[in-house]
């Protein structure tokens, strides 16, 4: 067995929750950048050159790129060779976002109750997805979620009838009902199968892999095409103004599921797509 | 580019009259932040019959929470918040004289209609340029609410803040307007 002490993994958390504020991935610029080339409307042209320059005041700055600083949503990979010493995982992982958002002068967005809606204060807690994989590694990646964008996501239970057609319809109408609320250009994650939290946690993962690349499976990899192309048809466009740059890209993750069902989720994601990951 | 638009805080009939949607405007003078908990309680104050924390004929709120200020800095990172969620809130405070409100996504019909009643304004700002919008802000005061953390209302002298006419007094929609636009069959 090889450990791994909890004060690492505080800290490696704690130094992901600060670089994913203020470092957009070059994949996410890269494609505002194109998206910018070919943007048809002036307004949209002009948000545009705001996201991007904010994109890189953010970098050299090392100032949040946006004051939602997000959910800390942690996707951690525990190899099944490694033991954790010093304490518990889940509280070095909460410790390390607490620290992160702390130093970080990262905002605290979380409330302890859904309904009596007090602020915890710390950003905490995390939501944790963990896997067991073969190894003597530990991955976490943190992707911090905004609210504006996870409020226009949703999981439908379509029936099997429904078919390809009744996914794309639900896709784009969703999309289309999301308007300038997401802050577009946003990146459209789509879950499809499984039960109804494994399709959700689907279309949520798919928001990790790279802007411009594609679902392995030719089939999946052109809906996701079509899909990109008839939402920015939908004339949405930057920041909800109008335009043909509503999405950067769709990413479509696809599971097994029952004889009887057919689950689709949309996770949408804002144009501020943080994801950072780090290896111990 | 189109030509961008300056004005002063705060707003007259005439100037607001003034605004078009589509209109790039560059905000100089003072805003007030608030989101939807500032807005809940300030609304329960006028339910009460109460005074409001400032006083808002004439002025802008920008829907948004900042991350917190770090040493030597005038403010955080500060992009606006979805606007939706003030739907139920700023037809009574355009009512009692608020004139300009900046945020981000469309507002609702009941907003849509007290801005054309009353003469007032939404601005669109970016959302998700938080850091370029605090470039724009030179002084920061915490003038309420200081225990909603984020959510308390500050006073913000700005110069130059970047904002779009999203919806005017005289109707005009800019997120129906440009969709329609740019849509393609």
């Amino acid at each position: 067995m090889r450990q791994i002490s909890t004060d690492a993994i505080i800290e490696a958390v704690k130094k992901i929750s600060i670089d994913a504020s203020f470092d957009l991935g070059h994949d996410v610029v890269e494609a505002m950048e194109n998206a910018r080339r070919v943007e048809e409307s002036p307004v949209g042209r002009g948000i545009l050159d705001q996201v991007l320059d904010n994109a890189r005041i953010a970098r050299t700055e090392m100032a949040p790129m946006c004051q939602d600083t997000g959910f800390a949503v942690l996707f951690v990979q525990l190899g099944q060779e490694v033991q954790i010493v010093g304490g518990d995982l889940y509280d070095a992982l909460n410790e390390g976002v607490r620290r992160g958002y702390k130093d970080g002068y990262l905002r605290k967005s979380i409330v302890a109750d859904p309904l009596s809606r007090k602020n915890t204060g710390d950003n905490t807690p995390a939501v944790i997805h963990t896997d067991i994989v073969p190894g003597d590694k530990l991955k976490i990646t943190i992707a911090p979620k905004g609210g504006g964008s996870e409020n226009m996501s949703e999981v439908k239970m379509l029936k099997p009838s429904d078919g390809i057609q009744g996914v794309k319809d639900f896709v784009i109408d969703r999309v289309r009902r999301s308007g300038g609320n997401p802050c577009p250009p946003i990146i459209v994650g789509v879950g499809i199968g499984g039960t109804f939290e494994k399709c959700a946690y689907l279309a949520k993962k798919s928001l990790l892999r790279e802007v411009g690349n594609r679902n392995p499976d030719k089939f999946y990899a052109d809906l996701e095409l079509e899909l990109l192309e008839k939402i920015n048809k939908l004339g949405i466009g930057p920041q909800g103004l109008g335009g043909t740059t509503t999405a950067l890209d769709v990413h479509v993750e696809v599971f097994p599921c029952h004889i009887a069902s057919l689950p689709v989720a949309v996770n949408t994601q804002c144009h501020a797509a943080r994801h950072k990951e780090v290896i111990l | 580019m189109t030509q961008k638009k300056s004005i002063k805080t705060p707003l007259t009939d005439e100037a607001v009259m003034s605004l078009k949607v589509g209109d790039d405007i560059l905000i100089t003078g003072e805003i007030y932040t608030a989101r939807d908990a500032a807005h809940k309680r300030m609304v329960e104050l006028l339910d009460k019959g109460e005074k409001l924390p400032f006083d808002v004929k004439g002025q802008i709120i920008y829907f948004a929470g900042p991350t917190p200020t770090k040493p030597g800095q005038v403010i955080g990172s500060v992009g606006p918040t979805t606007s939706t969620r003030m739907n139920a809130y700023s037809p009574r405070l355009i009512e009692v004289g608020l004139k300009g409100m900046i945020g981000k996504g469309e507002m609702g019909p009941e907003v849509v209609a007290k801005i054309r009643e009353k003469k007032a304004v939404y601005f669109a700002a970016t959302g998700g340029a938080g850091a370029l919008i605090a470039k724009a802000i030179i002084k920061n005061e915490l003038i309420a609410y200081e225990e909603l953390g984020a959510e308390a209302i500050r006073k913000l002298t700005v110069k130059d803040f970047p904002a779009i006419v999203a919806l005017d007094c005289h109707g005009g929609n800019l997120y129906k307007e440009g969709m329609a636009k740019y849509e393609k069959k």
